[in-house]
């Protein structure tokens, strides 16, 4: 009980602190930085930069068909564990009762066992995707710390919180209180690292949209 | 007090039928979960014992718990008062007053030394030396370290003893402890709730009483039969949980039809208590099945937990009391870091021309 106490206490509000502040931190400071102009001249079939980020950001949601064969399983392994994850945290009525106290905002909820079902299937997915990491000496060679941390805080909310719903191995409570403090660990790594795509992946990908556009690629 | 019959004699003479000793025992085997076989044993184990002598102190409580044990269903207290136990000592259901009082329970200490049992409900003051509760001109710590001294055992009852209570929440003004915080070279058995359910406290008496034994205990010293599972787990309204229909309100539709009160603050999946099962009065009923989310208040500090009716899932206190601090913090740490990262380049820039 104590352990849950001081996860649902002090540790969440930690957490929420320093994940606030490194996020401010992060945009403001990217967004403060100089932009080179590109003084070239675009290409005559240069779109403008709106129009190219979005067609960028669509055009990324589905591999090319040069890549498809080796990418594909990829994408749709990525795919699964993002809207798994999504569904999850936003669905299980626990979750809503969280944010619903955090912000006053709420919305219907699925069933337990549905969520249930969904969290096997997006830990599955997770494993497969650090499977594939570690089975490719490219991909390997080239993973980071931030790569192999990134993955660990993503993985542990999500197997606690199924540990937890089905009672394994320890009490209810302490299993709870496990299953916050890893939320916690992920909000205060989350901005450091490459999970600050949360926020910032559309961003990026308008960026290059709109560089590749001036370039003169047909997206 | 200092009978020499055994309870199996002192039964018999009161006309106790045997049919009716043995009904009770094996009740006490079942609410216990012992095995059947088990029903025997109490039944023999309590027809040889002496009446056991008990003393019942009563520190910063309530009266809740004696309220409680009163209205015991089976044994009644009238039933463990006459015929099992001999309850030497307490204030609201002894006869005598005053100096009389204080000479029974020392008469029973002495009498009884090493075999008596004491139970205590309500929490002790520790604070300006413990004189927010004195009784007979002693604090509570005097007098409960003077009769535990030669007690074969110490039965804390309520939460207030077994925890702290009431008393000792936030933020606990006369530094209230439980009694495990004294007593530590006893064995001492936790019946927590605010009240215990009656028959968690008799029947863990009548264990006693049978097997001369502590019953097997949880980490928190209760006794596993009666604080083994989480209430959430025999609740009859899990499968609305499961299925995701929860009363938003006191007065919605879901709490009309049944459904799970998760939403409104029932702590029942971190709460170890047998309401679920036992339920009170006599199997009648326990506040979930009357509409209200389960407090928690067998487990400790439950009065501290964030809120009755605060969902147990929600963040404990206020998360973001720091957000809007974090939010300006980080805007001008980002900031600085921009203009510095500007300023360096500008300054290659130049050296570079
Ligand atoms: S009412 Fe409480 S104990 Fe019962 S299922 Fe819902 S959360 Fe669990």
């Amino acid at each position: 009980m104590e352990l849950l106490e001081f996860a649902r206490g002090p540790a969440l509000t930690f957490a929420i602190t320093v994940f606030i502040a490194g996020v401010v931190f992060r945009i403001v400071s990217l967004f403060l930085l100089w932009r080179t102009k590109d003084s070239s001249a675009g290409s005559s079939r240069e779109r403008s930069a709106f129009s190219a980020a979005i067609r960028e950001i669509i055009r990324r949601l589905w591999p090319q068909s040069a890549y498809k064969q080796r990418t594909l399983f990829m994408l749709i392994n990525g795919y699964v564990f993002h809207f798994g994850l999504a569904i999850i945290v936003f669905f299980l009525l626990p979750h809503i009762v969280f944010f619903k106290d955090l912000v006053g905002l709420s919305w219907p909820s699925l069933p337990n066992n549905v969520i249930y079902a969904i969290s096997i299937i997006t830990i599955v997915s997770l494993i497969a995707a650090l499977v594939m990491r570690l089975s490719n000496p490219a991909q390997r060679i080239i993973s980071t710390f931030d790569d192999w941390f990134s993955w660990l805080v993503t993985f542990l909310p999500v197997i606690t919180g199924v540990i937890a719903t089905s009672h394994l191995g320890a009490r209810y409570e302490t299993l709870l209180g496990l299953h916050i403090l890893s939320v916690a660990l992920l909000l205060i790594y989350l901005p450091f690292g490459k999970l600050m795509h949360w926020f910032l992946v559309f961003v990026t990908r308008s960026q290059t949209g709109a560089h590749l556009s001036h370039r003169g690629a047909q997206l | 007090m200092n009978d020499k019959k055994t309870l199996g004699e002192m039964l018999t003479e009161r006309g106790v039928s045997r049919r009716t000793f043995l009904k009770y025992a094996s009740y006490t085997a079942s609410i216990m979960a012992l095995p059947p076989t088990a029903a025997t044993a109490i039944a023999q184990g309590i027809a040889n014992a002496r009446r056991q002598s008990v003393i019942w102190l009563s520190f910063q409580e309530c009266t809740g718990c004696t309220e409680s044990i009163t209205r015991a269903h089976t044994p009644s207290i009238e039933d463990l008062i006459f015929d099992f136990i001999s309850l030497d000592y307490h204030h609201t259901l002894q006869n005598a007053s005053g100096h009389a009082a204080e000479e029974a329970r020392m008469q029973a200490m002495q009498e009884n030394a090493g075999e008596y049992i004491v139970v205590v409900d309500g929490s002790v003051p520790l604070k300006d030396d413990g004189i927010y509760s004195t009784i007979a001109g002693i604090t509570n710590l005097q007098m409960l370290e003077e009769t535990v001294k030669d007690a074969f055992a110490v039965i804390s009852v309520g939460s207030c003893a077994t925890f702290g209570g009431i008393p000792g929440a936030n933020p606990n003004p006369t530094g209230a402890v439980p009694i495990t915080d004294i007593v530590t070279d006893k064995p001492v058995i936790n019946i927590s709730g605010c009240p215990p359910i009656p028959e968690a406290m008799t029947g863990t008496i009548s264990y006693l009483l049978s097997f001369g034994s502590i019953p097997e205990l949880d980490h928190l010293n209760r006794p596993k039969a009666f604080f083994g599972e989480a209430i959430h787990d025999r609740c009859y309204r899990r499968p609305f949980y499961e299925r995701g229909m929860f009363a938003k309100s006191f007065d919605d539709e879901g709490a009309r039809q049944g459904w799970c009160l998760f939403e409104v603050g029932c702590k029942g999946p971190v709460t170890y208590n047998a309401c679920a099962t036992l339920k009170w009065n006599g199997g009648t009923s326990f506040p979930i099945q009357s509409g209200h989310g389960c407090l928690g208040c067998s487990e400790p500090g439950f009065w501290d937990l964030g809120g009755f009716y605060k969902p147990l899932s929600t963040a404990k206190g206020d998360p973001l009391k720091w957000a809007g601090g974090a939010a300006v913090a980080g805007a001008a740490v980002g900031a600085a870091s921009a203009i510095m990262a500007r300023n360096k380049r500008n300054k290659i820039l130049k050296e570079g021309k």
